[in-house]
């Protein structure tokens, strides 16, 4: 009986054998892939068993982390001034995942970064406990104090950027979120979610970046610069062949100008200074939509910007002529964020030059060293210095002596333009009022602003640009050249 | 006694005793589980358990009464059984023990403290392998009582199918007071006993007596009938009572023991070709055994749909997350698989926190206990002793193999207990038996065979009288 039951032992070495190759494979070829897995819980229990780094503004952090006692994850995120910096920061909940910068950085924040692998091996050795970097960002605190405090109760969008860097200075949406409600892991933190994404005004919805609005008068500046750059015009102060009433091509309708106002033949100062859309609309269509685009283009419409958070892609669309008409006046299909208007703004003020936009200037380690810092980068030229200072002129006049009266700031040169965006079925609904401006000193411009407010509670004949939208552009600029 | 007159091969030779070098990797064995204690109370509280000393010393005591049995009722015994038991037993403990202190589990509403429950439960296994070895003097008493055997096994079966299902299987009594108990595990004992009583008698019959049928050799109806009966018998009520690794385990000790019974290799062929039929069977009309396929065949695909599946997938991810080193005891995320991670799941706790050393450790261990399983086997000097050696010693790498294979994805999760270290009375104790009965087998095999008494004849032939 002892051959078979050698048999048995080789088989019984066998079975032990192929369990051991077993463990070797799961628990050394396949360890990392299970580690990745979408579903390993330990990756998040890993991710919250310390302190996240923050998101600094003017040195000092917004968010902050703190201890939980009840279910596996050790610390929670929380937010100071949460509503207000919601747009920057965006939330990092323990059970809805993260956006925006907390979802962008959250290799830097939570310490996991590659690039943080000396720090990580050094802490290793010097068993120093596990904290994540932190996220300097550009804002400015007063300009964004100022720009939600101008937003109010009201719902809109501030995009303040500065045209030499690109550095974004404000950054506001209303009506907000409190990200804190639901940075945790509780029924209560579902329940507050929930709340908010079914609440009708959105508050989650980042209005600066990811809302595109039809951009209202304010595009004129955009028609007026393609009409410039391409030779349309040259001088700001000669005549227009503008005919008022101007009809619309391949159609029978006229385009109305608001009120009765000087438009005929008006020069492109003038046209601006009272917003003529007769004029305005012609020139867009003598350029054509080929113009059109390409201008737009230029300052950045029609792609995608990273700031690193992303903005949606700003439209101006391949038309029709009559479209393409009504699009140079800003109240067709074209439809743009809050930060291209910053940027286009931006780009006039800067002498021409656009610059990147973006929110992050630095990178820190857990041990403050800085591992990253932004280097300011030009994206494009959209207009020659010697154009942007001629729509400058034209903006300033806006501001000293027309429509935009609203943004004056004593002792400081400030140029800008409103909009009045109709939309709705026949245009039923409440208009949105906008304000692009710049502020500029001896040194060149430290600001320039978008402002747009959605259906104000005023009545629909009071909406506009510069009543409503330019107050908040003001006190942003004034935050800013304050803290010069 | 060092006269070298035995006729059988191996422990002829004057077999030390080797009881000291038991009892010191008895006391190995109590050291290390008790640094585990250690280990996991620096981890989770910065400080050494309240109830370290209360373990080790219980452990202690029950290495060291089981030590002193051996040493008194059968001194020529395997020396690594029991140390490799104890050590199992040990870690396990300390295993059972750490669980019991996570908060995920403390959550659960079924939550009840399981380390100390089960250091009573190891006590009456070692109390049983004592017994064992005073009250049976003689491994082969036992096949007096084959049919006995036979019939107590089943009725052992028959029982859990009146009690209700636990988590889809119909494989626990529950006596009030005393708690829950799972009789497949001391059936399976019992019914080795009647296999080998069996096969002894009838290996001959069985072996030669066959007619060639499709080149393979076909043993009388009537030598294999009760056999086949009994097996297929148990086999059904298993598969009724969705006991699949048992079920497995059953046939698989069932062919082992008639293959070394016959040494036809026909059997094992015979016997490949059923289980294939048998399994293809069970699976197409058994719910409960498709489920686990297809969380066997891919973890992750049934995540959040289907419990088998997600609870297979968290398995895996246990012992991914372990790698080559583990997380140190105390450290990682095991019970996260939920209810049945102190008992079906414990090796992933091992994986996890020992790291695929610790687990190459362990299942050495039991390799190791099953190799000596099989040395008692070659060494048993009786057919019927080889037969239930090699019956008890197979079943436990059965076993062993179908419930690690089955944590680590390796073959479909079935549904049964590691031996010696998960959570659960029956298991344990029945196993502690089986040591008990393995250490009996093998001090009989080891002992010096007594001196020939001397035989006047040849003394009459040497001496010359004057």
């Amino acid at each position: 009986m002892n051959k078979p039951l050698r048999r048995i032992a080789m088989f019984c070495g066998i079975l032990v054998l192929a369990l051991l190759v077993r463990t070797n494979y799961i628990q050394y070829v396949r360890a990392d892939e299970l580690n990745a897995n979408e579903h390993n819980r330990r990756v998040q229990i890993e991710r919250y068993a310390h302190e996240r780094g923050n998101i600094i503004v003017d040195g000092e952090s917004v968010t902050g982390s703190v201890e939980t006692t009840d279910g596996d994850f050790k610390y929670k995120r929380v937010w100071k001034n949460g509503p207000m910096w919601a747009p920057v920061t965006g939330y990092s909940s323990q059970a809805f995942d993260s956006s925006q910068l907390e979802s962008i950085e959250d290799g830097i924040l939570t310490g996991n970064s590659d690039q943080l692998f000396f720090d990580r091996t050094l802490s290793m050795f010097t068993s120093e406990k596990k904290t994540g970097g932190n996220i300097v960002t550009t804002l400015n605190g007063a300009a964004q104090r100022a720009a939600f405090k101008g937003l109010g109760a009201k719902k809109g969008a501030v995009a303040a950027i500065d045209p030499q860097t690109g550095a974004i200075l404000a950054l506001a949406s209303t009506p907000s979120y409190d990200p804190s409600v639901f940075a945790g892991n509780s029924m209560k933190d579902s329940d507050a979610r929930q709340k908010l994404l079914s609440d009708k005004d959105k508050p989650m919805l980042n209005r600066a970046l990811r809302e595109t609005y039809p951009p209202g008068s304010t595009f004129k500046v955009v028609t007026a610069a393609a009409a410039l750059e391409n030779g349309l015009y040259t001088d700001i102060d000669e005549e227009t062949d503008s005919p008022l009433p101007w009809r619309l091509p391949l159609s029978t309708n006229l385009l109305q100008n608001e009120g009765d106002i000087p438009c005929e033949n008006a020069s492109l100062r003038e046209a601006l200074r009272w917003s003529c859309n007769t004029v305005f609309g012609k020139m867009s269509d003598d350029l054509g939509n080929e113009k059109m685009i390409e201008q737009a283009d230029k300052f950045g419409f029609n792609e995608e910007v990273f700031t690193p958070v992303r903005a949606d892609a700003s439209i101006y669309p391949k038309d029709n002529r009559p479209q393409n008409a009504m699009a140079g006046i800003g109240q067709a299909s074209n439809r743009t964020t809050p930060l291209q208007m910053a940027m286009v703004a931006s780009a006039i003020a800067n002498d021409g030059k656009l610059m990147q936009p973006y929110m992050v200037s630095q990178r820190q380690a857990p041990n403050l060293d800085v591992i990253y810092t932004h280097e300011k980068e030009e994206i494009g030229r959209p207009l020659s210095g010697e154009n942007a200072q001629k729509l400058q002129e034209m903006m300033e006049t806006v501001v000293a002596d027309g429509t935009g009266t609203n943004a004056q700031i004593d002792g400081v040169t400030v140029g800008g333009k409103t909009g009045t965006a109709q939309h709705g079925l026949n245009n039923s609904e409440k208009p949105y009022a906008w304000f692009i401006s710049y502020a500029k000193t001896d040194s060149g411009s430290p600001v320039a602003v978008a402002v747009v407010v959605e259906d104000g509670d005023a009545n629909r004949d009071d909406i506009s640009g510069g009543g409503l939208a330019a107050p908040i552009a003001k006190s942003v600029m004034k935050a800013v050249l304050d803290g010069k | 006694m060092s006269v070298v007159t035995n006729t059988t091969t191996i422990g002829a030779i004057d077999a030390p005793s080797r009881r000291n070098t038991e009892l010191a990797l008895v006391a190995f064995a109590v050291l290390i589980s008790v640094f585990a204690y250690a280990n996991v109370g620096l981890a989770l509280n910065g400080e050494l358990p309240a109830g370290m000393l209360g373990y080790g010393l219980g452990l202690a005591l029950l290495g060291g009464v089981a030590h002193l049995a051996v040493r008194r009722f059968a001194p020529y015994a395997d020396p690594l059984l029991l140390p490799l038991a104890t050590l199992l037993n040990g870690l396990g403990l300390a295993l059972i023990w750490r669980l019991d202190q996570s908060e995920r589990f403390q959550a659960l509403k079924t939550f009840a403290p399981a380390a100390s429950k089960q250091l009573m439960f190891s006590a009456v296994g070692v109390a049983l392998l004592v017994i064992v070895l005073i009250a049976l003097k003689d491994h082969r008493i036992l096949q007096r009582y084959t049919y006995i055997s036979m019939l107590v096994a089943l009725f052992l079966l028959i029982l859990p199918m009146f009690f209700p299902a636990v988590n889809g299987a119909k494989i626990w009594i529950k006596i009030p007071g005393v708690g829950t108990i799972q009789p497949g595990e001391f059936a399976k004992i019992i019914i080795a006993v009647f296999f080998a009583g069996y096969l002894m008698v009838k290996r001959d019959a069985l072996a030669l007596a066959s007619r060639r049928f499709m080149g393979l050799y076909l043993p009388r109806g009537r030598d294999l009938g009760p056999i086949l009966m009994v097996w297929a018998f148990s086999i059904l009520i298993l598969v009724f009572e969705t006991d699949l690794g048992s079920s497995l385990l059953f046939f698989g000790m069932f062919v082992v023991m008639l293959y070394v019974a016959t040494e036809r290799t026909s059997w094992i062929v015979f016997g490949l070709l059923m289980s294939a039929a048998g399994a293809v069977g069970v699976a197409t009309f058994e719910p409960h055994v498709q489920d686990r396929v297809t969380a066997w065949l891919d973890p992750f695909a049934g995540w959040g749909k289907e419990a088998a599946s997600e609870q297979m997938a968290k398995s895996l991810m246990a012992f991914g997350s372990g790698g080559t080193l583990g997380t140190g005891l105390g450290q990682g995320h095991s019970d996260l698989i939920g209810f049945a991670a102190n008992s079906d799941f414990i090796l992933a706790t091992v994986g996890e926190e020992l790291g695929l050393a610790g687990m190459m450790a362990i299942l050495l261990v039991y390799g190791l206990i099953v190799e000596r399983g099989v040395r008692t086997a070659l060494a048993a000097r009786d057919p019927f002793g080889k037969l239930l050696a090699i019956g008890l010693s197979g079943s436990f790498a059965i076993q062993v193999f179908v419930v690690a294979g089955g944590v680590m994805g390796l073959i479909p999760l079935t549904g049964m207990t590691m031996p010696f270290m998960a959570a659960g009375g029956s298991s344990v104790i029945a196993n502690w038996a089986l040591i008990g009965i393995l250490i009996r087998i093998s001090d009989t095999a080891r002992r010096p065979a007594p001196a020939p008494a001397p035989s006047p004849d040849a003394e009459m032939t040497q001496v010359v009288r004057p």
